[in-house]
């Protein structure tokens, strides 16, 4: 059965079982391998992705819930890494193994389309869904802080 | 570019495709294993321009890696010695991962030992290229190599004034004979324009945008994905299996039961269900039917654990260590304490589960492996294949996260049986988050015996440490379960604070649950257990934690490993630096907020030394980790950012440590499944972490490990502090701070 979805803006079509979950559509149907498997039961945050601009967990989404919806996954979510919570992301040098990053990137995208100037407590809301087994949790907060920074000078010289 | 040629060694891979006993016990971790390693590497002298640095035409640089890249930024910190040495703009640089090839690369990335191991042989090589390069630029212009100069890619000559890119005179460089590497000059350190210098991670861009390939990322045309049912518990046997209803679910394209053997086995093996994509193959493993044989370890628990712990520790143990005495010195001293610690079996919870992508041919195989061992991968692939190792290609990727676990070969015995069955597909085995969780090596759970006592003048008058565990070795050894257990004491054994009276105790307790490397090893019980009691000491004495151990340590020494006469020894003035630095950082003796209590802990591992101190407090039954202040000294930086990361790093692993991590055992099996009965720190949790770290002239020395062992004993030393309760086992528990 074809299950027809929107992803990084192209039109997309896939030919699966209507319960297999987004997660592994992407990676094994679609070889878009950016969101990442860690748990399973949405307890990680690995396979974070954008269902319509919301931060959802792709393990536990069947693809059938996903038909005529927008899907926002790493890979669509800038030209060559350009978006600002990427850049702060290296100019902090928050990765180290970088398995989490996806998923902790897609998280912070959504937070911060939500509150431009979060707080640490929001921070810590938004952003606790998302395990980091390397512990770059304080660079994490600290590129959050960075990039909504950085996102408030672009619109205020805009 | 000239080819490599793999040279089959093979005494080395035959005792590594025998389950890696011999290999294991050959890669034990400590320095002197890795001075060996390094004077080996040294012996070893292959073209620099095969082995180490490719350059084109265009004068674009490749630097080659020779260990695997975990997160702790050995593809940086690497490539960097290289970079500076051999005079090249570190922006023109890229890197690749070296083939596997034993006669050039002492593969096998652990006891954070890349950058210690790694230093002078990188820097030797960096320097022939150079001289090559040098050489062949002043064959070209007939003058004198003294007379010439290497920088930025390019040579130099003054008069007349030219130059030439490495590009344009690779060729003719790489002909020219090798220069002997003990003697050739290297750069002097005041001239290091890289090294020492804040340096972003390589491959921080493909981390950042989903385009770095991990293990489990590998995609090769035609592959299948397998997911494996196992024994739950340890050491049991597929009885028998159906599967029927599991060839139904579609996707499925095979099962196919295996076996695994030998030390380096997690398990004897099982059914394997194969299938288009990993989902199918998971639906197919949860619709198979399968009975086990569980085996004698199905009566294993942690409640057996204990009973043995108390067995053992109400008798005396195997005496390790014996100077004065000990017992006579407690038992007539007037101010005394004794002291129970306890630590459970850990796991590495690798955010990326384990996997493994083998294809096998005929003529040969190939193996995509996020791996710390690549050798030893290799010898299992060659094992299972019947193939001579040298037809059998490994490509290291990149790993959500390493610890020590991914030195195991287990996941790639598993992937090897599956693909010699299916006659030259590829296929990936792949680990679920349960299959991680139940079926790893862990750290060894711990009981310890602690007896100090104080002199009239406050000194350490007895110091005595019994330990009973799951040891390592038992598990590795040979020799089987004669193990006499210093290995488990690690540089506890070697314990800074002077006493005329000192005892080491061990006794092993018998457990099937594999053990096997963990972050800093030993030294994560070690170091809790040590500057805990040391802590209860300066309590009992009425003196300052810090004043007490500068006190204790003494005058500037360097202190002999006990059991290690070959490791680099102790120096007290080292571990001093770190304590004062840490203490002073943090404002030590400044005035805290109500309910806010300070500790500090320090310790020497891997070569290093490391400080802490701590700011925590306990509401409503529950700790919080306000603030981690570090002094560390791991010789000379090579990316002073690095260092920062990686402590931060074993900040947050030791806070789960100090916190979360519990593996528990019942009927043989582990209790934990995933991420809902195992916690993890969240960013919530997250103390605000100062990292200080020394700028220091002496060799460098590891620093991926050395961050860990301190943070529960600061942690539990200023628990102590803001609320007088002393907490002695990991992970903490509510009741034992009421």
């Amino acid at each position: 059965m074809a299950i027809s979805f929107t992803l990084n803006g192209k039109s997309q079509s896939v030919d699966v079982s209507p319960d297999m979950p987004l997660l592994w559509v992407l990676r094994d149907t679609l070889n878009m391998t950016g969101t990442k498997f860690g748990c399973g039961m949405a307890l990680c945050g690995a396979c974070t992705v954008h269902i319509n601009g919301e931060a959802t967990r792709s393990c536990i989404t069947p693809i059938s819930s996903v038909a005529g919806k927008k899907v926002t996954t790493i890979e669509g979510l800038s030209a060559a890494g350009s978006h600002p919570v990427q850049r702060a992301g290296l100019e902090e040098d928050v990765p180290q193994c970088g398995y989490c990053q996806s998923g902790q990137i897609m998280s912070a995208v959504a937070l911060l389309s939500k509150k431009p100037n979060p707080t640490d407590a929001d921070i810590d809301d938004a952003m606790s869904g998302n395990i980091c087994r390397c512990g770059t949790y304080q660079r994490i907060r600290k590129a959050i802080h960075r990039a909504a920074s950085m996102a408030g000078k672009a619109h205020s010289a805009a | 570019m000239a080819t490599v040629s793999v040279v089959n060694r093979r005494d080395f891979l035959k005792k590594g495709a025998a389950g890696g006993a011999a290999l294991v016990i050959g890669f034990h971790l400590t320095s002197s294993a890795f001075g060996d390693q390094a004077k080996d590497q040294e012996e070893k002298t292959p073209n620099p321009f095969e082995a180490w640095v490719r350059i084109t035409p265009d004068n674009r640089v490749t630097l080659i890696l020779g260990k695997s890249e975990m997160g702790q930024g050995i593809m940086t910190a690497l490539p960097m010695i290289l970079a500076d040495e051999l005079c090249v703009d570190w922006k023109q640089v890229k890197v690749q991962q070296a083939p596997t090839n034993p006669k050039i690369y002492d593969l096998g990335t652990g006891g954070s030992g890349s950058v210690a191991g790694s230093w002078l042989p990188l820097r030797r090589a960096g320097a022939a290229a150079r001289e090559m390069l040098v050489a062949a630029a002043a064959k070209q212009w007939e003058v004198s190599p003294d007379t010439c100069k290497a920088q930025d890619g390019r040579v130099i000559h003054g008069h007349p004034q030219r130059s030439v890119s490495y590009g344009e005179l690779v060729e003719a460089a790489s002909k020219l004979p090798i220069p002997n590497l003990n003697t050739v000059p290297l750069k002097n350190s005041d001239d290091f324009t890289v090294v020492g210098h804040d340096t972003r991670r390589f491959e921080g861009r493909d981390k950042a945008t989903g385009g770095a390939k991990f293990g489990i990322d590998s995609r090769v045309p035609g592959m299948l994905f397998a997911v494996v049912a196992r024994c739950p518990v340890f050491g049991g046997k597929l009885a028998s299996f159906d599967a029927t209803k599991a060839k139904a679910v579609p996707g499925v394209r095979d099962v196919i039961p295996f076996e695994t053997s030998g030390r380096g086995a997690s398990t004897t093996g099982g059914v394997a269900v194969l299938a288009d994509n990993s989902w199918a193959a998971i639906q197919g493993r949860n619709a198979l039917e399968v009975k086990w044989e569980e085996g004698p370890a199905a009566k294993e628990s942690t409640a057996e654990l204990q009973k043995q712990f108390l067995a053992n520790a109400a008798k005396p143990g195997r005496v390790l260590r014996n100077e004065g005495d000990a017992d006579s010195a407690f038992s007539s001293s007037p101010k005394k304490i004794e002291a129970v610690y306890e630590l459970p079996f850990a796991p590495h919870a690798c955010m990326e589960p384990m996997n493994c992508t083998v294809q096998i041919r005929p003529d040969g195989a190939e193996a995509w492996v996020p791996t710390q061992a690549p050798q030893w991968a290799q010898g299992v692939i060659a094992e299972a294949s019947k193939l001579p190792p040298e037809k059998v290609i490994v490509h290291t990727t990149l790993m959500g996260g390493g610890f020590g676990r991914r030195y195991q070969a287990d996941f790639v015995m598993e992937a090897a049986q599956v693909a010699a069955k299916i006659a030259g597909k590829p296929v990936m085995v792949l680990w679920t988050r349960e299959d991680d969780m139940q079926h790893g090596f862990y750290r060894p759970a711990s009981y310890h015996k602690m007896q100090g006592a104080l002199d009239a003048s406050g000194n350490l008058a007895a110091w005595k440490h019994f330990q009973s565990s799951t040891s390592i070795a038992a598990k590795w050894s040979e020799k089987g379960q004669d193990d006499p257990g210093l290995g488990e004491f690690g540089t506890g054994a070697t314990i800074p604070y002077i006493t005329p009276n000192l005892r080491l105790e061990y006794a092993l307790a018998e457990s099937s649950v594999p053990r096997a490397w963990w972050r800093s090893v030993e030294h994560s019980s070690s170091g809790f257990v040590v500057e805990s009691f040391i802590d209860e000491l300066a309590a009992a004495a009425g003196q300052d934690p810090l004043a007490f151990r500068l006190k204790l340590i003494g005058g500037d020494r360097k202190i002999p490993r006990f059991g290690e006469e070959k490791a680099t020894p102790l120096d007290t003035a080292r571990l001093k630096g770190v304590l004062q630095l840490a203490a002073e950082k943090a404002g030590w003796g400044k005035p805290l907020p109500k309910g806010v209590g300070r500790g500090i802990a320090t310790f020497f591992s891997f070569n290093s030394y490391t400080a802490a101190v701590a700011e925590a407090s306990v509401k409503d039954g529950a700790v919080k980790l306000h603030r981690l202040v570090y002094a560390v000294d791991c010789g000379r930086p090579i990316n002073p950012d690095g260092i920062r990361a990686q402590v931060e790093s074993a900040a947050i692993y030791g806070l789960s440590a100090a916190l979360h991590d519990a593996i528990t055992i019942k009927d043989g099996r582990v209790e934990q499944s995933n991420f809902h009965d195992y916690q993890m720190p969240r960013i919530s949790e997250t103390p605000k972490t100062e990292v200080h770290v020394v700028m220091s002239k002496e060799d460098p020395t590891g620093i991926g490990e050395p961050g860990l062992p301190v943070v529960a004993p600061a942690m539990c030393n200023a628990i102590f502090a803001a609320t007088g309760k002393r907490v002695r086992r990991l992970p903490i528990r509510n009741e034992d701070l009421a």
